[in-house]
């Protein structure tokens, strides 16, 4: 007897009137990941196309791994070289693990390896595990089928919170995202903010000490080192290229939430999510276009009290959450534009935005989390001036 | 000079937006959020009305009412600010009478829309609201223009985006005891979060 009819013998029990009426949803999960799902549309419209949203999101998934695998090894990186430079481990359970299967040896990939994952699998496990709560519980009481969008939701959410968060912030962050920013408007598709960065803001402005500072980038108790943007806002970027070299930004061996400070393991995931269309181009060009655009522009202006004004673009591209946004959090299919032309509007704004908020706002650093999530706002807007002026185009045409 | 008024308005419009950073002249906001083309010709209506009501309050409060203000007619001693809220929503009420009048005569498709909340604009805590920030602010003439408009300038915009949204929103499965304003409310909250990027900006 193959699986797929000990799936089919099961089945019956699920329907209505069944047994196991109400988890129906956790079986239709379960089924559809091994076997497409057998459901045709029934009218007229057909397409025939190898991808549907659970493939997508998948593929997502999976793009975000290298970003992942090297956060991992970043934490434990960042982490024993400040141990060798005479820093002291925590004693919790975390150091126990550590001592029992690696070192502290910040030249080996392995001790680094470890010492990440004892961070990164907590933080990302309560991620998965509460995001998933709630997505079957909604799934369950308001009927509606259990969505993939979840296994993104909380790899993202999970790669963009510093590597000492607190677990139950962890936990606080992701429920308000999955809640708040989605599941209150009906589920995957019928939001308008991308869930994973309403639950990184939502923590942003309820526990700003945990979540951003010097304190929080490296996973060592008390030990303080600033990310790349602090270190340019109070010293400028003489300041900055004394400490790092723009390699360093690039290949990301440098103070940052987990997943975003590498940019090459990031364009490896954003290539494939390119190449298979999961990602608009054309908002990932609007994205840089309207950076490149607005730090040329502050260079120009130039000035002498804000060092920000002076930081080259190609600065911009490689510090910070920019890269890590641009790939997996502007192209959000959801909370984006939708029309051809808007997505270049839309990718625009938040490039705009970012250096903005980056150079003129002194109280946040870090710009691409708000940028986004202010360009969100306008998403829907920006549709519909550019189909009303297909419309109009079209009828004079007529 | 130029560069103060333009640091102003971009403050007026971003930075203390009128709907959601001070959530002013929410019952507007809420209620003729759903639909865009009308939101846009609400918030242009309110650009109108911030845009004229600002200066001529200004004019009045600097020449009449201040303290000191009548020392021109000879009564230097005379302070007749207490006069403030009754004077300004006098100014506001004469002005949107005149602007329904002009929108009743010239755009009748707008003026159905609107309805009854053109002649609530009156009562509109974001115009009154702007009024007394240009008092409180001791902005000058040339301030208080730019200020109206770019108060008037930033509400438009936060209820043209709401609108864009609630139109987004009507395809959704909002669960029942959430439906309409109740689920406005979370977006209007969530859109709040959004404008944070400008909070802390001093220009």
């Amino acid at each position: 007897m193959g699986f797929r009819q000990v799936l089919d013998k099961m089945e019956p029990h699920f329907h209505k009137g069944g047994r196991y009426e109400k988890w129906y949803a956790l079986f239709e999960a379960a089924d559809t990941i091994f076997y497409t799902p057998p459901s045709v549309t029934s009218t007229t419209a057909h397409v025939r196309d190898g991808i549907d949203l659970k493939r997508m999101m998948i593929t997502v998934w999976f793009c975000a791994f290298p970003a992942m695998f090297f956060g991992m090894w970043n934490i434990g990186y960042q982490a024993n070289t400040a141990i060798e430079a005479g820093a002291v481990m925590g004693t919790d359970l975390r150091s126990v693990i550590i001592a029992m299967l690696a070192g502290n040896d910040a030249s080996s990939i392995w001790d680094n390896m470890i010492y990440g994952a004892t961070y990164f699998l907590p933080i990302y496990f309560i991620a998965f595990a509460v995001g998933g709560f709630w997505e079957v519980l909604f799934a369950m009481v308001r009927k509606h089928e259990i969505n993939e969008g979840f296994f993104v939701t909380s790899i993202l959410f999970a790669l963009i919170v510093p590597p000492d968060i607190p677990l139950w912030q962890a936990a606080l962050g992701i429920s308000f995202g999955v809640v708040i920013g989605k599941e209150v408007f009906g589920g995957t598709g019928k939001n308008f903010l991308n869930p994973a960065l309403t639950g990184r803001a939502f923590l942003f402005f309820a526990y700003p000490s945990e979540i951003s500072g010097d304190a929080v980038w490296t996973a060592v108790d008390g030990f303080t080192g600033a990310t790349a943007l602090g270190v340019a806002a109070e010293g400028g970027m003489d300041a900055l290229i004394s400490q790092m070299s723009w390699m360093d930004s690039f290949i990301g061996t440098v103070q940052g939430s987990i997943g975003e400070t590498s940019v090459i393991a990031i364009l490896i995931g954003g290539a494939v999510l390119l190449a298979t269309k999961i990602a608009s181009w054309r908002i990932v060009s609007g994205v840089m276009l309207g950076m490149v655009a607005t730090s040329l522009m502050f260079n120009a202006i130039g000035s002498e009290t804000n060092p920000m004004f002076a930081m080259p673009w190609y600065w911009h591209f490689v510090v910070g959450g920019f890269c890590f946004g641009m790939i997996f959090m502007a192209t959000d299919p959801v909370s984006a534009s939708m029309t051809n032309q808007g997505k270049w509007a839309f990718g625009a704004l938040i490039g705009i935005m970012v250096v903005l908020i980056r150079v003129v706002n002194p109280a946040f650093p870090e710009g691409m989390m708000l940028a986004i999530l202010f360009a969100n706002l306008f998403a829907p807007l920006i549709d519909h001036v550019v189909t009303q002026a297909n419309i109009k185009r079209r009828l004079a045409r007529v | 000079m130029f560069e103060h008024y333009i640091s102003l308005f971009i403050k007026a419009v971003f930075i203390e937006n009128m709907a959601l950073a001070f959530f002013l002249g929410m019952c507007t906001f809420l209620a003729l959020s759903k639909k865009i083309d009308a939101a846009i010709g609400l918030g242009i209506a309110v650009i109108v009305v911030l845009g004229i009501t600002v200066p001529v309050n200004n004019l009045i409060y600097t020449s009449l009412l201040k303290d000191g203000a009548l020392a021109w007619a000879g009564y230097p001693e005379v302070n007749l600010s207490f006069l403030g809220l009754l004077t300004y929503i006098g100014v506001i009420a004469a002005l949107v009478q005149i602007l329904e009048m002009v929108l009743d005569k010239f755009f009748p498709d707008l003026y159905n829309a609107l309805g009854v909340f053109l002649p609530l604009i009156t009562v509109n805590c974001a115009i009154m609201g702007a009024a007394l920030f240009m008092v409180e602010r001791d902005y000058n003439f040339g301030e208080s223009v730019v200020y109206g408009l770019g108060a008037g300038v930033g509400w438009a915009l936060a209820i043209a985006s709401l609108a864009g949204i609630r139109e987004k929103l009507k395809y959704s499965d909002v669960p029942e005891g959430l439906r309409g304003l109740g689920i406005t409310f979370i977006t209007v909250g969530l859109m709040s979060l959004g404008f944070m990027s400008f909070s802390g900006i001093s220009l």
